[in-house]
C-alpha cells in the first residue's frame, strides 16, 4: 500500500488501533504475566522452604518407608522404599477405578434401558433409583456403605461360610487363590489360541455376510471354542492348578484372596453413584435416535431386542460417548475419596502417609497431580479414538 | 515495543515491592501483642488434651498449655484462641505462621526438630505407644498379636513404631490407616480391626468414646517413647523462651507448692524462689520480654502443672490416668524444671 | 411465540386396562412386575417400620431410644449444632437473617411471574455477599466477632457452595472467552489452566489449599483456613464453569458475532452486550447443574478438618453419648442434600425444556 493516497484507501490505523498489533501486545503481556506469576510462585516456595529448613529433591523416593500398607497388588514390605509406596498406591487407584468403570457402565446401561421400559413399574423404579442416588453426596454414600454396613457383618470367628471355601466377615470377603503349577502354561496358550481363532472367525463371518448375506452363528461357535479349547488343555495336562483356601489362624483368615471392606465399599459406592449418571446419559442417547429408525427396523422385521442392539444403541453411542468419557474421568477422580475410609489409594498412601513421614509436600503433591493429569489425558485420548470410530461417517 | 519495556520495568518494580515487604517482619511476641490474642493449634477433638464442647469452648491439657502462655503475655488466659488441625496439617500451619504455637499432642523427634524448621519447647506429657484390644479376644500381651489387623491414625509416628515393633518381633500385621481419630475409633468399634494402636493417653481417651468402654482393654505393653509438648517456629529465640519458661514455671510452681488457690498468699512468702517465680523480687519477666508478674498470672489464671494435669487427665476425670512418669522428679516421676534464677 | 403445547384430552382409561397396558403387556413383563412388586412389598414394610412406626421422635436423652426403630430424637437434640456449628447462640440471628435473605433472593427465581424477581436475583448476587461479609464474621459495626473456626454445619456448607459458585462465575466467563480467543497464547494458557484443574480431584485441591498454599505465598502473607479452602474451591470450580459457558458461547450463531462486528462494536462491547447475555441465558441449566455438583462436593471439606453439615453429623455419630445412631445420622444428611439437589435439578430440567423452544435442527 502506498502512502501517497487515492481517496479510497482508508487512513492507516494508529498502531494501538491495529488489531494485529494489539493482539501481539496482549499476548506478550499475557506471557510476561504468567511468567512473572510462575516465577514469584517458585521463588516464594523455594525461599519459604529454605527459610523453614524443609529439604527438597526426589532423593526421599529411595529411602525406606517403614510403614505397612494393608493392601497391595505388588509385593510390599515395610522396609521397601517410598518410591514403591507410590506404585502401590497408584495400582490400588487404578484397580478400584477400573472395577468401578466396568460395574458402573454395565449397571448404568441396564438402568438407562430399564428407564425406557414399557413396564411402568420397572421404568418408575429406575427413575427413583436415578433421582435418589445422584442427589446424595458420594462421600456420604461411601460412609454409609463402609460404616453402616460394616457394623452389621460378623467378626472373623463367626464368619458367614460357603462350602468351606468362601468366607465373609467384617475383615473382608475371602476366596480361594489359584496357584499355577508347572504345565499351566499350556492352558494359557490354549486360551490365547482360542481368542485368536474367535477373532479370525468373526472377521470371516462378517465378510461372508457382507458378500453372501448368509448369517453364521458366530456367538454360539465362539463361546464353544472359548470354553472347549482351554478345558481340553487343562484336562490333558492333568489339571495343573492348586488352590490355597483361606483358613482362620489367630485373629484373621490367612491364605486365599482377600477383598477388603474398604475396597468393596468404595467400589459399590462409586459404581452405584456413577451408574445413576450413566443411566441418564444412556437414556438421552437412546431418545436422541429418531423414532423413524426404530420404526424402520421393526418394519424390516427385527425383534425388539435386536432393534435395540443393532439399530438404536450403535447410533445412540455417538451421543453417549462424550458425556460418558467425563463420567469415567469423574469416577477416577472420585476414587480419591478412598482416603476417608482408609482404602490405600494414591492419595491416601502417597499424598497421605508418605507426605507426612517425609514432609516433602511439593514433590509428593506434584507427582500425585501429574498422575491424575496423565490418567485423565489417557482416558480422553482413548475415548476420542473410539468416538472417531463410531462417529457418523458421511460418504 | 516501548510498552513492553515499560511493562517489564513495572513488573520489576512490583517485584521489588513484594521482596521488600518480606524483609519487614516483627517478632512473634510483637505480632501477638498487636493482634491482641494468641493463636494456638490443637487437635480437632481428643478428650483430655483438646476438645471443644458444643458451644465451642475448648478444654484439655494442651489447651491449658496455650492458655498459660496467653496468661503470661496478657495476664488473661482467655486471650488464647484455638485452631483445630489434623495431624497432616499441623506443621505446615505452624511453619506458615497461621498459628503462633502448636500444642497438639505432638511427639518430639529428631527429624521433626531438625528438618521441619521447628523447635520443641519442652514436654507437657510423657507418653508411650500402646495397644487397645477388644476384651473378648482374650489377649494379655502385645507379643500375642501376630497376624492382627491394626487401626492407626494417619500422619503420626505411630505408623512407623508399629511397623518397627512387629518386624523386630518377627510378627505380621495389617495396617489400616484412617485420617482422623474419630474414624479410627469408629473403625475399631465396627470390628474392622483387632487392635487400635496409639499413644496410651489417647487410647484412654478413645476408649472413653466407645459405646461400652469396658469392652476393650489397654495392654500393658509400651513400645515407644512419646514425649509430647508444645512446638514453635525456629528463628525467634525470645518466643521459644517464653513458651519454654511458661511450662517450666508451672512445673516449678507445683514443686514449690504454689496453686491457683494459694497464689495470692504466696505472694507475701519470704521464700526467695517463690518471690522470683511470682515476680515480687527480681526482673525475671523483663528478661523474657514479659511483665514482671507473668509467673503470678500463669498460676492465677491456669494453675500449676499438677492442677492442669488433674483437671484434664488425672484420676477422677474420664481418662483417669495416674501421674506415673508425669509426676514431679521429687515424687518418682521425671517432670523436672530448671530453676528460676 | 411460546404457545403452550396442548395435549389431546385424555380418554378415560379403566385401571384394569391401564395395568394390562403398562404392567402385564407381555409374559416377561408380567413376570418382572410380579417379581419386582414382591421385592418392593417385602422390603418396604420393614423400612417403613424402621423410619416411622417403631421410631422414637421425642425425648430428652439417648436412653429414651428404645425399640427397634430409628432414633430420630438425636437430630432434634443436636439440630442447633448441625445448622450453626459452634456459632454462639446469642449471635445466631445473624445467620438466620442471612438464611432468610438467601431464600428471599433465590426461591422466587423458581416461581414464574413473582414480582421483582429479577431485582431480588441481582440483590442475591451483589448485596447479599456484601451483607454476609459484614454480618457473618462480625467484628465491625459493633457486632461481636465470630472467628471462622466456629462456623460449621449447614451454614458452612451453604457459604462454601455460594462463594464457590458466584466467585467462579466471572473467572469461568473470562476463561471461556480466553479459550475461544483468536490469540494462540491466550487460548493456550486458558486450555492448560482449564484442563489441569479439571483433571485433578477436588480433594487434592483442598489439601493443597489447606497445607501448601502458605508455601507459595510471600512470607508474612497468610489467609485463614476457610479462606484457603474457598480459594481452592473457586479456582477448581471456575474451570468447570468455563466449560459450561463455552458451551453457551458455541451455541450462539455466527451471525450474531458478525452482526455485532458490523455495527462497529469492539470486542468487549460485542461480548458484553450481544453475545454473553444470550449465551449465559442458555447455560443457566448447566450452571445449576454444576452448582448441584459443587454443593454435593462441599462435603469433602470434612477431610481437611472443617465441620460442614456431614462433618457435624459425623462427629455426633462418634460421640459416646449417642450410641449407634450412625445410620440415622447419614439418612438425615442424605435427606437434607437430597431435598436441595432434587429441587434444583427439577428447576434446571424445567428451564431446559422452556429454553429448548428455538431452532432445532
Amino acid at each position: 500500500m502506498s502512502e501517497t493516497t487515492s481517496q479510497i484507501t482508508p487512513a492507516r490505523a494508529k498502531p494501538w488501533n491495529d488489531p494485529r498489533v494489539r493482539s501481539l501486545v496482549f499476548q506478550l503481556v499475557a506471557i510476561a504475566g504468567v511468567m512473572w506469576g510462575g516465577w514469584t510462585l517458585v521463588d516464594n516456595t523455594l525461599a519459604n522452604m529454605e527459610a523453614r529448613g524443609i529439604s527438597t529433591g526426589f532423593g526421599f523416593l529411595e529411602q525406606s518407608a517403614g510403614f505397612g500398607i494393608i493392601m497391595s497388588l505388588i509385593p510390599y514390605e515395610a522396609t521397601d522404599s517410598y518410591g514403591r509406596t507410590f506404585w502401590v498406591g497408584l495400582l490400588n487407584t487404578l484397580l478400584v477405578s477400573g472395577l468401578g468403570i466396568v460395574a458402573a457402565t454395565l449397571l448404568g446401561f441396564m438402568i438407562g434401558v430399564a428407564r425406557l421400559s414399557s413396564n411402568w413399574l420397572i421404568a418408575k423404579l429406575s427413575l427413583a433409583y436415578i433421582e435418589i442416588i445422584r442427589n446424595i453426596p458420594l462421600l456420604l454414600q461411601i460412609f454409609f456403605w463402609y460404616f453402616a454396613v460394616l457394623r452389621n457383618l460378623p467378626s472373623p470367628r463367626q464368619s458367614v461360610e460357603l462350602g468351606g471355601l468362601f468366607f465373609l466377615n467384617n475383615r473382608g470377603f475371602y476366596l480361594p487363590d489359584p496357584i499355577a503349577l508347572p504345565g499351566f502354561g499350556w492352558v494359557e496358550l490354549a486360551l490365547a489360541i482360542a481368542i485368536a481363532s474367535v477373532i479370525a472367525l468373526r472377521i470371516w463371518a462378517k465378510r461372508r455376510q457382507q458378500a453372501t448375506g448368509q448369517i453364521f452363528p458366530t456367538g454360539k461357535v465362539s463361546l464353544a471354542i472359548l470354553v472347549t479349547l482351554p478345558v481340553l488343555a487343562f484336562l490333558a495336562t492333568g489339571a495343573p492348578l492348586d488352590w490355597t483356601v483361606p483358613e482362620l489362624r489367630g485373629f484373621n483368615f490367612r491364605g486365599g484372596i482377600t477383598i477388603i471392606p474398604e475396597l468393596a465399599a468404595l467400589w459399590v459406592a462409586l459404581s452405584l453413584y456413577t451408574a445413576s449418571f450413566i443411566a441418564e446419559i444412556v437414556r438421552s442417547g437412546i431418545l436422541s435416535v429418531s423414532k423413524g429408525q426404530t420404526e424402520a427396523a421393526r418394519a424390516l422385521g427385527l425383534r425388539q431386542g435386536l432393534t435395540l442392539r443393532l439399530v438404536v444403541i450403535p447410533q445412540a453411542m455417538r451421543v453417549i460417548i462424550p458425556p460418558l468419557t467425563s463420567q469415567y474421568l469423574n469416577l477416577v477422580k472420585n476414587s480419591s475419596l478412598a482416603t476417608a475410609i482408609g482404602y490405600p489409594d494414591l492419595v491416601s498412601v502417597f499424598m497421605g502417609t508418605t507426605l507426612n513421614q517425609t514432609g516433602q509436600a511439593v514433590e509428593v503433591v506434584a507427582m500425585t497431580m501429574a498422575v491424575y493429569l496423565t490418567i485423565s489425558l489417557l482416558i480422553s485420548f482413548v475415548m476420542n479414538l473410539y468416538n472417531r470410530a463410531v462417529a457418523l461417517k458421511e460418504r | 515495543m516501548k510498552k513492553i519495556f515499560s511493562l517489564a520495568a513495572g513488573t520489576a518494580t512490583l517485584l521489588g515491592v513484594v521482596m521488600a515487604g518480606n524483609a519487614m517482619a516483627n517478632t512473634t511476641l510483637e505480632n501477638i501483642r498487636e493482634k491482641g490474642h494468641l493463636q494456638c493449634g490443637v487437635t480437632s477433638g481428643l478428650p483430655g488434651f483438646s476438645q471443644p464442647d458444643d458451644k465451642g469452648n475448648w478444654t484439655g491439657i494442651d489447651v491449658d498449655t496455650c492458655r498459660a502462655v496467653a496468661a503470661a503475655i496478657f495476664g488473661d488466659a482467655s486471650k488464647a484462641q484455638f485452631t483445630p488441625l489434623t495431624a497432616k496439617e499441623r506443621f505446615t500451619a505452624l511453619q506458615s505462621g497461621e498459628i503462633d504455637m502448636l500444642s497438639r499432642n505432638t511427639t518430639w523427634t529428631l527429624t521433626r526438630d531438625a528438618s521441619l524448621g521447628l523447635n520443641f519447647a519442652g514436654v507437657n506429657y510423657y507418653d508411650g505407644q500402646g495397644f487397645l484390644v477388644s476384651r473378648e479376644l482374650g489377649v494379655s500381651d502385645a507379643t500375642e498379636l501376630d497376624g492382627a489387623t491394626a487401626c492407626i491414625q494417619a500422619g503420626t509416628t505411630t505408623e512407623l513404631n508399629m511397623a518397627d515393633y512387629f518386624r523386630t518381633h518377627g510378627m505380621e500385621f495389617n495396617a489400616l490407616v484412617f485420617d482422623t481419630s474419630e474414624q479410627t475409633v469408629q473403625g475399631f468399634a465396627a470390628g474392622r480391626c483387632d487392635v487400635l494402636t496409639s499413644d496410651r493417653s489417647q487410647l484412654a481417651a478413645l476408649r472413653s468414646k466407645l459405646t461400652d468402654p469396658n469392652s476393650a482393654v489397654i495392654l500393658p505393653t509400651i513400645i515407644s517413647k512419646e514425649p509430647l509438648g508444645p512446638v514453635v517456629r525456629q528463628g525467634d529465640d525470645q518466643w521459644f523462651n517464653i513458651v519454654k519458661w511458661t511450662l517450666f514455671t508451672q512445673v516449678n510452681a507445683e514443686e514449690l507448692g504454689i496453686t491457683s488457690a494459694n497464689v495470692d498468699e504466696m505472694k507475701s512468702s519470704d521464700n526467695p524462689s517463690i518471690q522470683r517465680l511470682l515476680g515480687t523480687d527480681g526482673d525475671m519477666g523483663e528478661k523474657l520480654g514479659l511483665s514482671a508478674d507473668f509467673g503470678y498470672n500463669i498460676i492465677k489464671e491456669v494453675g500449676n502443672y499438677g492442677e492442669m494435669y488433674n483437671r484434664n487427665v488425672g484420676p477422677g476425670t474420664p481418662l483417669d490416668l495416674e501421674r506415673g512418669l508425669n509426676a514431679l522428679w521429687t515424687e518418682g516421676g521425671i517432670m523436672y524444671a530448671p530453676p528460676v534464677r | 411465540m411460546n404457545q403452550p403445547t396442548v395435549s389431546p384430552p385424555k380418554a378415560p382409561v379403566a385401571p384394569i386396562q391401564w395395568m394390562r397396558n403398562n404392567l402385564f403387556n407381555t409374559w416377561y413383563n408380567s413376570l418382572l412386575t410380579l417379581a419386582v412388586g414382591y421385592l418392593l412389598v417385602t422390603s418396604a414394610a420393614p423400612l417403613l417400620n424402621w423410619v416411622f412406626l417403631d421410631a422414637t421422635f421425642s425425648g430428652e436423652s439417648p436412653s429414651d431410644c428404645v425399640g427397634e426403630g430409628a432414633c430420630w430424637l438425636f437430630i432434634n437434640q443436636r439440630l442447633n449444632f448441625f445448622i450453626y456449628g459452634f456459632y454462639p447462640e446469642d449471635q445466631q440471628w445473624r445467620i438466620n437473617l442471612m438464611f432468610g435473605l438467601l431464600a428471599l433472593s433465590f426461591i422466587p427465581q423458581f416461581i414464574e411471574g413473582f414480582p421483582a424477581r429479577r431485582w431480588l436475583g441481582i440483590f442475591g448476587m451483589t448485596g447479599l455477599p456484601i451483607l454476609g461479609y459484614i454480618l457473618i464474621p462480625g467484628g465491625s459495626f459493633g457486632l461481636e466477632s465470630v472467628p471462622s473456626h466456629r462456623w460449621g454445619g449447614l451454614m458452612l456448607t451453604l457459604i462454601l457452595a455460594y462463594v464457590g459458585i458466584f466467585a467462579a462465575l466471572p473467572i469461568g466467563i473470562l476463561l471461556a472467552l480466553g479459550r475461544r480467543s483468536h490469540m494462540p497464547v491466550i487460548r493456550g494458557f486458558c486450555v492448560v489452566f482449564i484442563e489441569v484443574w479439571r483433571a485433578v480431584p477436588l480433594i487434592t485441591v483442598l489439601f493443597m489449599a489447606s497445607v501448601m498454599l502458605p508455601l507459595f505465598l510471600p512470607e508474612g502473607m497468610n489467609f485463614e483456613k476457610l479462606l484457603r479452602a474457598l480459594i481452592g474451591i473457586t479456582l477448581w470450580q471456575s474451570a468447570y464453569m468455563a466449560e459450561v459457558v463455552r458451551g453457551g458461547l458455541q451455541a450462539i450463531p455466527r451471525g450474531q458475532y458478525e452482526a455485532a462486528s458490523a455495527l462497529g462494536l469492539g470486542y468487549w462491547k460485542k461480548m458484553g452486550l450481544i453475545i454473553l447475555p444470550q449465551a449465559l441465558k442458555l447455560v443457566i441449566p448447566g450452571i445449576v447443574n454444576t452448582f448441584i455438583a459443587l454443593f454435593k462436593d462441599t462435603t469433602l471439606v470434612l477431610i481437611i478438618g472443617l465441620f460442614d453439615v456431614l462433618g457435624a453429623v459425623q462427629s455426633t455419630v462418634t460421640d459416646p453419648a449417642w450410641q449407634n445412631v450412625a445410620i440415622e445420622g447419614y439418612v438425615f444428611v442424605a435427606f437434607c442434600f437430597w431435598v436441595f439437589c432434587f429441587g434444583m435439578s427439577r428447576y434446571s430440567q424445567n428451564l431446559e425444556r422452556k429454553l429448548d423452544t428455538g431452532h432445532r435442527t
